[in-house]
């Protein structure tokens, strides 16, 4: 089984600062550590490959300090460590992410993705899903439990507002992972020395075949005007019936709210 | 105070600290209040790879000395001395394989106990014999390829829990001393079973119990050095063990400075700070110097014995006392420097001075460790004539 986790860099701080002119994130010395979400993913992709045997490679797109993330993977058990590292990387949005995360992902290989729910930094929950869509591959998001694993396929439950669903899918697959997935583990002392001698391998542009247009701030069609806590307005709606009539009151509604 | 330590040392004691400040410090007191043996504790130092730091490589260890053993117990010991204890005794129960077990003992049970699988216990205390090791009455006589053990083992850290016993019996009454030998059990072998857990002043996460042995058969290749070494490997064992107990000493003892010392800083009374009162500072900066004094006792003799020293007991005695007097006395002065705060169970000192104590009982009480100084002072004086 081979497995890749993408973990990303964030920074340590829950009261993250964003410059007001510009709108984004100020990064400047603030200490990293790597997203917390990942750890949960770095976890459950350890205890697939201790079930099944395989390898587990973290994958990171960052700049060369983000390599201090993938030595801590590796001391958590993480065999092996991708460090995808370019100019032309520089201020990718989440499409361009995704974009440079599938291609190296093309490379690589691997039959099953973990991503984390979400950053917590930039807090969009897209890489994970996007990524998939780049790989044309099926992807299930928010999983709070792995059911089982073969050569073949994969049952999860995904976390829902109330109670879970039980999604089985072919692989391979990736997937996004909730913290109530599991717990972490410390490193080991065998993993912090493995960690401190391990090769990390870089890749650029033309290490994983990108092209150039859909890279970076060239590639991202993303332009931050605001950003704001959305007004959380939860309102439901029920709606019966024959499934043929629910149908029917669906396209109602939502040509009403003039969604279609 | 820097004492130097390499990288891979650091790397050690760091690890150590973060998992006792993350995992044992917010969950000590449950585990006092409730006697809760601390599974998932054990859990994570397994797969942080701690059970194996002085074990040989080749057994899956890491490899390293009493020394570093002594930096985890350390570390944890300033969380708590029930988890530290429960993970220390470990240790000694696996040194009689390491110091006398054929290859084959050492190829059946190291790997295990090195990984964490397995935990260990050591079983020389009886109700007859205590400070008196030489009191043993558990018999092991020789049956055809087995060895019949019977007698009651009691007080044994670990007892119940662990999955690997080694056992001092006697196999020859007529030879005294040198008619006890050492022993492998494993837990499930028929005629091996457990008393009821004792209920402690302190160290309550971990757990004490009788190992009873009623016609319980083991292999006679679970026979580790001689028939006839058993109290020579115990003695060989404790020597080695007595830095963990000294480790543990500084542990506890630098763990209920801290708290006072942050107390000391915060309480006010008669407008000010009372770690602005000279007599609180007096208290304060000899608990400091006593600490820095045993901790740099404790490290030279780790280092003295790991460096493959022959004579090593009284410095291993020397250790194991001054450090555990040191941390009796300063997690009595840590409740008194914090008054009636200290006292409650709110605060964690109260518990550090009940946990204290058993350093200065267990692994040979400290009247014993200055009986074995004086017999090493009085020969060495012999020698000198
Ligand atoms: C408002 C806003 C402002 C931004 N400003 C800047 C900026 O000024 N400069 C800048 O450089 N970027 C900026 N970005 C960052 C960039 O768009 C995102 O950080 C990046 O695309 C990942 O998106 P996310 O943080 O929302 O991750 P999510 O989609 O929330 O992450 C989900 C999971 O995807 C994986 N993942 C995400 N990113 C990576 C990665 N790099 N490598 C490996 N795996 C990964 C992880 O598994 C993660 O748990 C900004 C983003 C937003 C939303
Ligand atoms: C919590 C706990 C855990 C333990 N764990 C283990 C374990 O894992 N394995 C194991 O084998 N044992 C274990 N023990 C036993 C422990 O090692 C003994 O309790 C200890 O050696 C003292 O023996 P005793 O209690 O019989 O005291 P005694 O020998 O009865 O001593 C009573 C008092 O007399 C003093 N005394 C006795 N003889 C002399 C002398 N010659 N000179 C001066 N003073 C003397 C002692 O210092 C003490 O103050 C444990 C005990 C406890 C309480």
């Amino acid at each position: 089984m081979n497995i890749i986790v993408c973990v990303k860099q964030v920074p340590d701080t829950s009261e993250i600062k964003i410059n007001p002119e510009t709108n984004t994130l100020m990064r400047e010395g603030v200490p990293s550590i790597i997203n917390p979400f990942d750890l949960h993913a770095i976890e459950a992709a350890i205890q697939i490959k201790e079930q099944t045997g395989g390898k587990v490679t973290v994958l990171t797109m960052g700049p060369p300090q983000a390599e201090t993330s993938l030595r801590e993977s590796i001391a958590m058990g993480a065999d092996e460590a991708v460090l995808l590292s370019d100019r032309a990387f520089a201020g990718s949005d989440t499409w361009a992410t995704s974009y440079t995360l599938a291609k190296a992902i093309e490379k690589l290989g691997a039959d099953i993705i973990f991503c984390g729910k979400q950053a917590i930094d930039g807090d969009t929950a897209q890489v994970g899903p996007e990524t998939a869509e780049f790989l044309n591959m099926p992807h299930i998001s928010y999983i709070k439990k792995i059911e089982d694993v073969t050569d073949s396929s994969i049952k999860v439950q995904r976390m829902m507002d109330e109670g879970y669903d039980v999604v089985e899918s072919s692989l391979p697959v990736l997937l996004t992972v909730v913290k109530e997935l599991n717990q972490p583990r410390m490193p080991s002392l065998k993993g912090k020395m493995a960690a401190k001698k391990a090769q990390i391998t870089t890749m650029g542009m033309a290490d994983i075949g990108a092209d150039e247009n859909s890279l970076g701030l060239k590639g991202s069609p993303t332009q931050v005007r605001n950003i704001f806590a959305p007004e959380v307005k939860a309102e439901r709606k029920m709606i019966e019936g024959s499934p043929e009539e629910q149908v029917e009151n669906l396209l109602k509604e939502l040509k009403e709210i003039k969604c279609i | 105070m820097d004492y130097f330590l390499d990288e891979e040392q650091l790397m050690i004691r760091d690890l150590a600290r973060q998992i006792a400040l993350e995992k044992v410090l917010p969950i000590r007191a449950e585990l006092d209040e409730k006697e809760e043996f601390p599974w998932d504790i054990m859990k994570t130092l397994a797969q942080s790879d701690f059970f194996g730091i002085n074990i040989d490589e080749e057994y899956g260890g890491l490899g390293k000395g009493g020394f570093e053993m002594g930096l985890v117990i350390e570390e944890l010991s300033t969380a708590c001395l029930g988890v530290s204890t429960t993970f220390a005794a470990n240790s000694l129960g696996t040194y009689p394989i390491q110091i006398a077990g054929s290859d084959e003992l050492k190829k059946k049970y190291l790997p295990d106990i090195a990984s964490g699988k397995k935990l260990v216990a050591f079983g020389l205390t009886e109700a007859n014999a205590g400070s008196d090791a030489a009191g043993v009455q558990t018999t092991a006589k020789l049956e055809g390829n087995e060895y019949v053990l019977n007698g009651t083992k009691q007080w044994i850290t670990n007892g119940g829990d662990a999955e690997i016993y080694t056992i001092i019996a006697i196999t020859d009454k007529t030879k005294g001393a040198r008619g006890a030998s050492a022993f492998v059990v494993d837990k499930g072998t028929p005629g091996f079973s457990f008393g009821k857990k004792e209920n402690k002043l302190g160290i309550r996460a971990s757990s004490t119990r009788e190992l009873i042995f009623e016609n319980c058969r083991i292999p006679k290749e679970n026979l580790l050095g001689k028939q006839g070494m058993g109290f020579i490997i115990a003695m060989k064992t404790l020597d080695k063990s007595r830095t963990g107990v000294g480790a543990q000493g500084v542990g506890v003892a630098q763990g209920a400075f801290d708290a006072a010392a942050i107390f000391a800083k915060q309480r006010q009374q008669f407008g000010a700070p009372v770690i602005s009162f000279q007599a609180v500072q007096h208290m304060l900066a000899d608990m400091a110097t006593q600490i820095e004094a045993a901790r740099a006792l404790v490290y030279s003799v780790a280092k003295f014995i790991d460096s493959g020293a022959k004579d090593v007991a009284k410095a291993s005695a020397m250790a194991k006392l001054f450090a555990t007097d040191v941390a009796m006395k300063v997690t009595v002065d840590a409740v008194q420097v914090m008054g009636g705060s200290g006292y409650m169970r709110e605060y964690p000192v109260e518990k550090m001075m009940r946990d204290a104590k058993i350093l200065q009982i267990y692994e040979g009480t400290n009247q014993i460790q200055r009986n074995i100084i004086g017999q090493a002072l009085i020969k060495e004086t012999t020698k000198k004539k």
